[in-house]
């Protein structure tokens, strides 16, 4: 059983048929060739997979795609590009941020969304804030310099 | 990909992947592998390793690749110092079987330290050839010449490039090498390389080039893969280890489109042109599974079930003088024993493969460590020859061993077969964590002699382990995959552990290993094979610790025992540069536990890897009341020869830091009598953000003198032991039990209430 779709992707419109039950991971990956949110778990335990819709940080492996609505969904293609970067891509790069960068989607959307609510956050902040997403390789310190350097950018 | 159809026609004249006659090639472990033909190009041949294009632009060909510490930057920077071409016109091509020689793919912290010397010599001949022929180019002597980022001068009005002298043309210069496939293949022309003190390029933080695209969204991992016609793949596994399919009711998917299911002997797995429904279907399929008896112990068993096992193999590896005699003379006897759990690679994204199988070739997209053996893997397992096969080592989520990237790809090449069409295969989470093969759990016997100085006079140190390859990190046997053991392919462990190789001065000592059997002995969620310093970290916590114990026995400073039973000016130099680095007093450890219920304490731990040495200290705080362990503050010293990369380098040693933390305080596998129980990130916990450390303080010893060792392993080996000898010093209280889990630490050393 499938369903037409409208989904408001990076700041356009996409139509789909697909199971209103799939996740939304699945519908950016598979329908739409979006391929930067990544499946990590399925479970919404560690991040990967992270979009925002309008404005807020979710889990997309999580989320029917039917329950996307209206919501204006970005990913992290939609977040810079290298002509213009989010402030927070030229950090990564500047500290090197990370090493395999599977994790990547969780830590930047997940960081975007809370400098734009609190430009100045402290260590704890971060540290709170971030918590439950997951890396692998052991990146947390330059992945944490990076989201500071981007908030004193 | 014009340099590859240019060398696939220099080699095979047209065909793709390319059929060579070579002596019998080595595995990664030096064991002779027989019958095994190589894949990929010669090694005997400059092309096979470098090209030079039109543009001016030099391509290198690495048997090798890089897992995300930037060993493909250190690569290129090598070749770029020789060649005296800017490093941003190098380009590197890394881990295709068919367009890669043999180096062994990522094994061993070998990228730089293996991989390098043969792209050094590489680079050195390049340029020796280039001169030559601008030599005869320009009518001036090589002696007369100098190059400019890939130009070659003599006369400033006459310049040749390298592009002009031989810009997308052969080589065809000879390379002599020792007919060693794997990481020992070395490989060298008649050209010296230049000298360590004339580097301009080596030593320094050059970029590497895959974060840009990954932080814009732009890299390519093997997740993201497509080929016409490709399905998606879930393999579907048992609620019972040991348990096969009985009967598999393929109508309780029928509604799901296009779906269609594989199914041999143990080996189930489901497809659909569509990921979910292929999700769904694996989900829904309705199977009977056979009745077994469940084989595991259950990991509150482990431990007894390890001493009560009868060892399959030991073997002695250190044995000077009589131990036993000197620890029996000695004035003060220390004992000890330390237990490590089965730890998972628990790998950021589960695995992923794409497979194209055809009738006469397949091709394989793949995450793996070790292209050019999955390529015989699969090969032997779709019964085509190896030279038909051909791996394209493409990213997947961070890997550190042998983690379930190789099932991945087997089991995408059993379904592209029997469906005849490409075949996505990615696990679910319970599989990239309870199906991946396991770092083995271990028991860790350690007793030594003091005499009235307080020196230690006799030292046995006795490993009990599961083997560390149940499963061979060499991916080219089926047997070694759980597709093959599915299907009934003879199993092949071998048997191996491994010693403290920290070179104490002890007169008289035995250090030993030896090896259980596997609790299940055929696609077993329990099955051990490499991850991250294989057994080291157990072993480091062990010997490390007990070192402490020694120090502390003998009323010395933890620094200063280790010193006075060291003679290696480089592990002294280390292990000094750590200790001033991060003020070091010396005192006894544990002297002074604190009351409160937040006790700080200090730990040192020191680990020789090869030819890597690092010292670590650490302040942590233990929270009695809490469990809580925090690592706040590491000081790292660290010595791996000539630094190629200082960033790359401290990033690396960071992320040894902060996994091995993990390791040491969260990670352990659980298990009931019937499968692994931690099957996500909530069984199975890693670091939080908010338990990494404040801050993580490197020292780099840079020995240009010295030729670069691995540093992608070194640094986690003793961080277990650092934390454990910190608790003890904070509280007073040994934990010979990793990891130190909040509840371990509470029952330990926690303040009743």
């Amino acid at each position: 059983m499938t369903t037409h779709i409208v989904l408001d992707i990076d700041g356009r419109q996409h139509a789909i048929d697909a199971d209103p039950d799939m996740p939304l991971l699945y519908a950016l990956r598979d329908d739409l060739r979006l391929d930067n949110p990544r499946f990590g778990c399925g479970l919404g335990q560690c991040g990967a997979c992270t979009v925002l819709v309008d404005g807020a940080p979710v889990r997309s492996c999580s989320l029917a795609v039917s329950a996307v609505g209206t919501g204006k969904v970005v990913t992290l293609a939609g977040l810079g590009t290298p002509e213009h970067p989010h402030v927070l891509q030229s950090a990564f790069i500047e500290e090197q941020a990370t090493q395999c960068g599977y994790c990547l989607n969780g830590w930047i959307m997940t960081a975007a969304a809370l400098l734009r609510d609190k430009p100045h956050p402290t260590e704890a902040d971060l540290r709170d804030g971030l918590a439950g997403l997951k890396c692998r390789c052991g990146s947390h310190l330059s992945i944490l310099r990076a989201i500071t350097r981007a908030a004193q950018a | 990909m014009g340099n590859f159809s240019r060398r696939l026609l220099l080699r095979s004249g047209g065909a793709l992947v390319v059929s060579i006659t070579v002596p019998l090639p080595v595995s990664a472990q030096g064991r002779p592998a027989q019958g095994k033909p190589a894949v990929g190009p010669l090694p005997d041949q400059l092309d096979s390793w470098l090209a030079i294009q039109q543009d001016g632009g030099v391509t290198v060909f690495f048997g090798k690749m890089d897992p995300g510490q930037g060993v493909d930057v250190a690569i290129r920077q090598i070749v770029a110092e020789e060649l005296d071409v800017a490093v941003e016109r190098v380009a590197i091509v890394m881990g295709d079987s068919a367009r890669t020689v043999n180096q062994g793919g990522a094994s061993g912290s070998t990228g730089i330290e293996r991989g390098g010397i043969t792209l050094r010599y590489v680079g050195a001949e390049a340029r020796r050839v280039l001169l030559d022929l601008a030599s005869q180019h320009l009518g001036v002597p090589v002696d007369a010449l100098h190059v400019r980022d890939g130009v070659v001068i003599a006369d400033p009005a006459k310049p040749v490039s390298y592009a002009e002298l031989i810009g997308d043309r052969h080589f065809d210069v000879a390379m002599q090498w020792n007919g060693v496939y794997g990481n020992g293949l070395v490989a060298r022309g008649r050209a010296e390389p230049k000298r360590p003190g004339d580097y301009r390029v080596v030593g320094t933080s050059v970029p590497r080039t895959d974060i840009p695209e990954k932080v814009f969204a732009r890299h390519q991992f093997v997740t993201d893969i497509r080929l016409p016609g490709m399905v998606h793949a879930r393999m579907i596994r048992p609620a019972v280890t040991g348990s096969v399919p009985a009967a598999v009711d393929e109508a309780s998917i029928g509604d799901i489109p296009g779906v269609r299911v594989v199914w041999k002997q143990g080996f189930l797995g489901v497809a659909a042109p569509r990921e979910w429904d292929a999700i769904r279907a694996a989900g829904t399929l309705k199977v009977t599974w056979s009745p077994v008896v469940p084989p595991f112990p259950g990991n509150a068993g482990l431990y007894d079930h390890m001493r009560a096992a009868t060892p399959i193999a030991r073997k002695e590896l250190v044995k000077q003088g009589d131990a036993d005699a000197a620890i029996g003379g000695a004035a003060k006897i220390v004992e000890a024993e330390y237990e490590w759990p089965f730890q998972s690679h628990a790998s950021m994204g589960p695995a992923c493969a794409v497979v194209d199988a055809r009738p006469d070739a397949a091709t394989v997209w793949t995450g793996t460590q070790k292209p050019h053996f999955a390529a015989i893997g699969v090969a032997r397992i779709l019964g085509l020859k190896p030279v038909q096969v051909r791996a394209i080592w493409t990213r997947g989520a961070g890997s550190y061993g042998r983690n379930d990237a190789g099932d991945a790809a087997m089991d995408a090449a059993v379904m592209s077969q029997a469906l005849g069409a490409p075949v996505r295969v990615q696990y679910m989470r319970a599989e990239g964590t309870g199906w991946d093969p396991k770092g083995p759990a271990s028991i860790h016997r350690a007793r030594a002699g003091l005499d009235a100085d307080g020196k230690v006079v006799g030292y046995r140190f006795e490993s009990r382990g599961f083997s560390r390859t149940d499963i061979d990190t060499n991916e080219s046997n089926p047997a070694h995959s759980l597709a093959g053991q599915l299907m009934g392919v003879k199993l092949a462990p071998i048997q191996e552990f491994g010693i403290p190789t920290e070179p104490y001065q002890f007169s008289a000592q035995l250090r030993a290993w030896e090896t259980i059997p596997p609790l299940f002995d055929r696609a077993s969620p329990l099955r051990s094979a490499h991850l991250r310093d294989p057994v080291g970290p157990q072993l480091g916590f062990a010997s490390e610790s007990f070192i402490d114990e020694l120090a502390h026995a003998a009323g010395a400073d933890a620094v200063a025992f280790r010193l006075a039973h060291l003679q290696d000016p480089r592990a002294i130099a280390v292990i000094r540069a750590c200790a001033e680095r991060s003020g070091w007093q010396p005192r006894v450890a544990g002297g002074s536990p604190g009351a409160g219920p937040v006790a700080p304490g200090r730990g040192f731990a020191y680990a020789q890897r090869g030819q890597t040495i690092v010292a670590l200290a650490v302040e942590v705080e233990v929270n009695r009341t809490t469990g809580r362990v925090r690592p706040r503050r590491w000081t790292v010293a660290h010595d791996c020869g000539l630094v190629i990369n200082p960033q790359g380098l401290r990033l690396c040693i960071e992320g040894n830091i902060v996994q091995g933390s993990s390791r040491a305080l969260c990670e352990e596998v659980t298990f009931d009598r019937a499968m692994v129980t931690s099957q996500d990130w909530v069984g199975y916990p890693i670091l939080d953000l908010a338990d990494a450390p404040d801050a993580i303080d490197i020292v780099l010893l840079d020995r240009p003198d010295l030729p670069p060792s691995g540093a992608g392993e070194s640094a986690i080996r003793p961080v277990a032991a650092a934390i454990g000898n910190a608790i003890f010093d904070a509280t007073g209280v040994r934990v010979r039990r990793a990891p130190f889990t909040p509840e371990r630490i509470k029952q330990a050393v926690g303040v009743p209430t």
